[in-house]
């Protein structure tokens, strides 16, 4: 490997620890009765922003009281994520491009399950409603957007990615970049030798 | 016969068509009173839908003794601060909590007469922080918070009588002022109990200096000084080179008890009253002063028990201008000063005396200079008498009938409102020439530019406050609404841009810009810094208790319902107290609270604030209970049931809410 992809890999590990100290997603929420607009951070352990402003619009249309105990994740995704670093850590140290195609994979497919861990909670969300709930439009869920915006009722939703989201958007263009170039490097050595095979008699 | 009968009947016919002739040619009746609007006036008013306006404009509600809050240049009207009076509307004057912002030495004073907002100030320029008022009748000065657009504290005044020259402020607002219009005998019961012959023995003015504790808006009176018995009117702290000194217009120097209007009315010239109140201060701080009666109430809102507190005071510090010679100093001013107005540079004090045909300018150097020279014509009950020529800047002459007040704009112009001649007349201050005028509609009393009465006038407007509308607006049978007129001072001729109504009757006002306010505004109290009594924190500490005849119900609210909404066990005789806790946390949701048969009012409850009714049930049955302020889709339901049964049942004392789950 470069030197230099082995200080991207370590520059890319230690910025996956920054997700521990920022918000990584956001939504936001705006309707005429809320002009300044309603927000809420997804951090990696908790959530903060307008919950409880929230959580009282929802319950009108049954919505369940989104609180940070509902999520098993922010119990292990600090944790989750610490070893991702290390992965990566250990592929700059260890100078084994397996190493960086395992951390690619694997944070690849960190990012694939969180994605997909959010949009499950979302249907979950909009759809599991309270049966008693006072307003109930027919037809009518209530999924937040995943990325993008998403009209619901009387509010224009969008969710967008917070710091920590375009910081492992960072990490993984990083390390495709790295790999990229690696692999680029392989194919030339590989190339290389099989000139070198095929100029032997 | 016949021939009598042909006159009768001709003579009656002319006469009847003579009549219907002259009935059809139209009178001739003069129109003067077309105002003229000339050019795009609309646009320069117009406020866009969603956006806001330029200044706050604070006006006095007069007899409806509370304060009003207009934007300029819209003029339109977005609250009024309940003040001195009771607000049903809001529970101010009948929750709890709130009585004790009422009361004065005389008990609970429900209603007073408001007639001057002042602005606090920092280096003589409007802060935004705070806006005074008087309260004239039962003397007071307010302190209205503009974080939270309430009244904060009401100071009573002793020894006063008609709080009217007040609540004027120094430069950073260590004082405000108050001086009695009415003079009265003082001291205890046997010399309060003279004729009222005895006026010119026995009667005696004051002035009052009250501090505000710049942290907490606290009031207390820091010295009165004590003045011969006239009626003081208006007044102004002086500001650059007159900082230190305080001016009153006073007028019946005639001693009148009777009859006032031409018994005051003699004298060619009444006085401003010069005070040193840096010396007065620090006579005070030396103990020069001498304790006299003054009972007298100070009410604090403490915003984190969200109930009123009162100090009562036996007494009142007071300076004898006679044991202090160089305290008080008076200028014949002509003749009946009402507007007593400082200029921007501090130079110039302005006299309006209104019944004068002329506006007496005073330079604040000469009066230095007369006082060193000692150059008097004599003294009035002791006070020494400057000589009028040798305090004069000069005389505008003929400017208007009847000068009633003066305020300025940065640009060397002061302007005044002159009420018999319906009129607002610009002039120069150093020039003493009037440059223009234009009509009021009708018969003007106060005027105010923004920051007019300070070391930074902002101008752009002026705006009249009118005491008679007749035909300006639709009418509204015998009692019309008040009004004021927005007038733009940009161009070399004054303009009229806008009529606006009023609420109460506008006397003197204020406006600032809504820059310098609106980064101060509080949006909701938060639940953690709540410490009321009975504050329910959370549904789970809602409950009832009896103790003995009261019953005490911790109550919340939060779209859209209370906790508790059913309550059994109340019995006639009983006085029920609900203590309502909002619970929300967000801006612009209030609950209200009603309950049938509640013989004082309604509560409003800001978010995170704990407010109590009082209600005595006075028949048995269910009585309803429900929230007043639309909060919700569900607000209609957001309602309750108090069960109230006879003296001598047994039923128990509860109250439960029920949800959906235990009913299935």
């Amino acid at each position: 490997m470069r030197p230099i992809s082995r200080v991207m890999i370590a520059i890319a590990a230690l910025a996956l620890l920054v997700l521990l100290f920022v918000p990584i997603w956001r939504i936001d929420l705006t309707a005429p009765q809320y002009p300044e607009g309603l927000y809420m951070q997804i951090w990696a352990d908790h959530f903060s922003g307008d919950v409880e402003k929230i959580n009282g619009l929802n319950h009108y249309i049954g919505m369940a009281h989104i609180k940070d105990d509902m999520f098993a994740e922010f119990t292990y995704l600090p944790k989750v994520i610490m070893a991702l670093s290390a992965l990566g850590l250990f592929a700059a140290l260890w100078r084994r491009r397996i190493f960086l195609v395992g951390g690619l994979v694997a944070l690849s497919l960190f990012s694939l399950w969180a994605l997909w861990r959010m949009w499950d909670w979302g249907y979950k969300y909009g759809h599991e409603l309270d049966p008693r709930a006072a307003i109930k439009v027919e037809d009518m869920a209530y999924q937040p957007p995943l990325i993008g915006h998403k009209q619901l009722l009387n509010f224009d939703a969008w969710s967008t990615p917070d710091t920590g989201g375009w910081v492992l958007f960072a990490v993984i263009a990083l390390l495709a970049g790295v790999y990229f170039l690696e692999v680029r490097d392989l194919r030339a050595k590989l190339k290389a030798k099989r000139a070198l095979a095929s100029a032997k008699p | 016969m016949n021939r009598s009968l042909l006159y009768t009947g001709t003579s009656v016919a002319l006469a009847a068509g003579a009549f219907l002739m002259l009935n059809g040619l139209p009178g001739c009746k003069p129109n003067t009173t077309k105002s003229v609007v000339t050019g795009d006036a609309a646009s320069k008013v117009y406020v866009k839908p969603g956006t806001h306006d330029e200044f706050y404009n604070f006006v006095s509600g007069g007899f409806s003794g509370q304060l009003a809050v207009y934007g300029l240049p819209s003029g339109r009207l977005f609250r009024e601060i309940p003040v001195f009076s009771v607000d049903p509307e809001s529970g101010y004057g009948y929750s709890e909590e709130t009585k004790g912002m009422l009361m004065t030495s005389y008990g609970f004073i429900p209603w007073d007469d408001s007639h001057h907002p002042e602005l606090s100030q920092t280096s003589g320029v409007p802060d935004g922080k705070w806006c005074f008022i008087n309260g004239n009748n039962t003397p007071r000065i307010a302190l209205v918070d503009l974080g939270t657009f309430r009244t904060k504290s009401i100071i009573e005044i002793p020894n006063s009588a008609g709080n009217h020259s007040s609540p004027f402020t120094t430069g950073n607002s260590e004082y405000v002022v108050a001086g009695t219009r009415f003079s009265v005998p003082m001291g205890d019961d046997a010399s309060r109990d003279v004729s009222i012959k005895t006026y010119k023995e026995n009667f005696k003015g004051n002035v009052s200096f009250i501090h505000p504790d710049p942290e907490t808006g606290k009031m207390s009176i820091a010295f009165q000084i004590a003045t011969p018995g006239v009626n003081f009117d208006l007044s102004h702290a002086g500001k650059g080179p007159s900082e230190g000194w305080f001016f009153f217009s006073c007028y019946n120097t005639e001693q009148a008890y009777s009859l006032l209007e031409v018994n005051a009315s003699q004298r060619d010239k009444d006085f401003i009253m010069a005070v040193n109140w840096k010396l007065a201060e620090q006579l005070a701080k030396e103990g020069k002063g001498k304790r006299v009666p003054g009972k007298h109430y100070s009410n604090w809102w403490n915003e984190e028990t969200h109930s009123a507190e009162t100090t009562v005071y036996e007494d009142v510090l007071q300076l004898d201008p006679k044991d202090h010679p160089g305290l008080l100093y008076f200028m014949p001013c002509p003749k009946s000063p009402h507007g007593c107005d400082v200029d921007p540079t501090g130079k110039y004090i302005v006299g309006s005396g209104k019944l004068a045909a002329l506006i007496p300018v005073f330079s604040f150097e000469k009066i230095q200079k007369a006082i060193a020279a000692n150059d008097v014509e004599g003294d009035f009950a002791g006070i020494p008498v400057l000589k009028y020529e040798s305090v004069l800047h000069g005389e505008v002459k003929k400017p208007g009938l009847g000068p009633l007040h003066t305020e300025f704009d940065a640009n060397g112009n002061a302007y005044t409102s002159f009420f018999v001649s319906s009129e607002i007349v610009k002039w120069n201050v150093e020039k003493l020439e009037v440059v223009d005028r234009v009509p009021t509609y009708y018969s003007i009393g106060h005027l105010m530019v923004p920051g007019g009465d300070s070391k930074q006038p902002w101008g752009k407007y002026v705006v009249a406050y009118n005491k008679i509308t007749k035909d300006r607006y639709l009418p509204t049978g015998p009692e019309l609404t008040q009004s004021a007129q927005l007038y733009s001072i940009e161009g070399d001729k004054m303009e009229l841009l806008l009529d606006f109504p009023t609420t109460g009757e506008p006397h003197y006002a204020q406006a600032i810009p809504a820059d310098l306010v609106k980064p101060r505004e509080v949006k909701f109290f938060k639940i953690e810094e709540n410490h009321h009594p009975f504050v329910a924190k959370g549904e789970k500490e809602t409950k009832v208790e009896r103790r003995g005849k009261e019953v005490h119900v911790w109550m919340t609210t939060i779209r859209s319902h209370f906790a508790p909404d059913n309550i059994e066990g109340v019995k006639l005789g009983d006085e029920v107290y609900f203590h309502v806790t909002n619970l929300e946390q967000d801006w612009d949701v209030p609950h209200g609270f009603a309950i049938k048969g509640a013989a004082n009012a309604e509560l409003l409850v800001m978010p995170g604030e704990t407010q109590t009714l009082k209600w005595i049930p006075t028949r048995v049955g269910v009585w309803p209970m429900y929230c007043t302020d639309f909060c919700s889709a569900l607000h209609q339901e957001m309602q309750g049931y108090v069960r109230v049964s006879p003296a001598n049942s047994n039923v128990p004392l509860e109250a439960y809410t029920v949800s959906v789950d235990a009913e299935m």
